[in-house]
């Protein structure tokens, strides 16, 4: 038997509300499948599963709020039988299942019974607890979440709740609308944003490095092979820098990876989170996956692609979870550099300003080149500067050979 | 195709690429870069499905002189 837990997309999340299911009672699910569609504060997110099973039950109705890690569905595995499953699943499934229930979904009520803690013990996570003595707050007194634990979230609502003043004359409740609206959208994803931008300021040492790198031979190479190149396969300097860091983080891997509980874990492979801003405001870092093992053509169809997506609002949960590092380049039109906030529990951020054309000194003379400010933000639990410093320096040799570099 | 037509299907590019416009309050003879948020991820996504449209493929070098609407214009008509 599987339980299928809503997933954390993120330092930035702790809830999210199901907009729909994509399977029913009975599908097969093949591991890696989009089974529902769950809307974050930031987007409406493709939710996959991680097993191979069969839809027993539902959980969770859509338009329900559930924090992160609620059961939302369970899946028999292969040989199990429906019976044995359902056998297990009452004494397994939280108090939040009403034992009365005549259809296999549970009604959107029981998804969130605010007081109705589990018989027993109330849990208050430690983080929550932390926060609560903070807060100055009694966490024994916050409501809990569904599954009868009292989470970080909560905590931080409670505390809301107490600091915002009485309502003066409290309007009649407007019917709820379906999805939120723009600007509800908008003031959600500054706080969430802003939430997980405190918790890095709060909780990281940053140490910040800057390093010009010419791009002559760069945006050479780039024009040259736009030149024969038509529209719809044509080449971004984007992808050039995102494979230039991925080479570089091979050699320097304590800038790749997740700093939890005390300890610094290096990633399971190069995935960099791209800052991709939202036309609306605020922005998004999904992942390209293995980036140091892709070719530039494919880097550079993945990237327009998932920029496409994510200001169409269909990311997939595991690009949103999987970075090990995340990349921000300001573009073209942006300024000359960006000092970064790093995502935690990601260790690094790397920083591309605008490309413009400087003074620089070659071989004795002056001439006019391209030129880039690479930043680095990073982690001083895990790395120190003169190790940043040699990040940065062999992330501008390698922008000097892009043809070595791009070779299949 | 007439003049309009093809600011017609230039502007529904646009807009494809960046909803929140709004496309009669463009100045045709302005920048519109000056005018429209569009990094250089957008702006090769805009020659795409002016190209999916038009079956016009504009060439890298042209491409970053097509700075206006007018231009743009003036361009795919010779093209087409």
């Amino acid at each position: 038997m599987i339980e299928f837990r809503l997933p954390s997309l993120g330092a930035d999340m702790d809830e999210g509300k199901l907009l729909e299911w994509r399977v029913q009672p009975g599908d097969t699910v093949k591991k890696g499948q989009v089974v529902c569609v769950v809307d974050t504060a930031k987007a409406a997110i493709d939710v996959e599963c991680w097993h191979d099973g069969t839809v027993q039950r539902l959980l969770i109705e859509p338009g329900t709020t559930i924090p992160v890690g609620t059961p939302m569905a369970i899946l028999r595995e292969a040989g199990e039988s429906e019976a044995e499953v359902e056998r297990r699943i009452s004494p397994a499934l939280p108090a939040t299942q009403p034992t009365v229930a005549p259809a296999p979904v549970a009604p959107p009520a029981a998804a969130r019974p605010v007081a109705a803690a589990p018989a027993g013990r109330r849990r208050v996570s430690p983080a929550a607890r932390k926060r609560a003595l903070e807060l100055g707050i009694d966490s024994d007194k916050v409501p809990a979440g569904a599954d009868g634990t009292v989470a970080l979230a909560d905590v931080e609502q409670a505390a809301r709740a107490a600091a915002a003043p009485p309502p003066a004359a409290k309007a009649p409740a407007p019917a709820a609308p379906a999805a939120a609206t723009m600007a509800e959208r908008s003031a959600q994803m500054r706080k969430v944003i802003g939430a997980a931008m405190a918790r890095s300021k709060r909780e990281i040492p940053h140490y910040y490095l800057a390093e010009d790198v010419p791009l002559i031979e760069a945006m050479q190479w780039l024009a040259q092979q736009n030149m024969s190149r038509g529209v719809t396969d044509r080449l971004l300097l984007a992808p050039l820098l995102l494979k230039c860091v991925a080479a570089a983080l091979r050699r320097y891997p304590e800038l790749n990876g997740y700093y939890r509980d005390d300890a610094f874990t290096p990633g399971d492979g190069i995935h960099i989170g791209v800052a991709i801003s939202l036309r609306a405001g605020g922005l998004v870092t999904p992942a390209l996956l293995d980036v140091d093992r892709k070719d530039i053509d494919q880097l550079n169809r993945e990237l327009l692609d998932l920029i496409r997506r994510t200001r169409a609002g269909s990311l997939k949960s595991t690009e949103l979870s999987a970075g090990t590092i995340t990349v921000t380049s300001l573009g073209d039109q942006g300024v000359g550099a960006v000092y970064g906030v790093i995502y935690p529990p990601q260790v690094a951020l790397v920083g591309f300003g605008r490309v413009t054309e400087r003074p620089w000194a070659v071989g004795g003379g002056l001439r006019v080149a391209p030129v880039v400010t690479a930043t680095l933000a990073a982690d001083h639990r895990v790395s120190d500067g003169h190790r940043g410093g040699l990040f940065l320096a062999a992330l501008r040799e390698l922008l000097q050979n892009p043809a070595e570099l791009t070779r299949p | 195709m007439t003049r309009e037509e093809l600011l017609a299907a230039i502007l529904d590019a646009l807009t494809g690429i960046a909803p929140e416009i709004d496309a009669a309050a463009l100045a045709p003879a302005k920048p519109l870069r000056d005018q429209v948020d569009l990094d250089s991820a957008d702006w090769l996504n805009f020659l795409v499905a002016l190209h999916a449209k038009l079956g016009i493929d504009i060439p890298d070098a042209d491409a970053a002189k097509l700075t206006t609407l007018d231009k743009l214009v003036d361009y795919c008509g010779k093209k087409l």
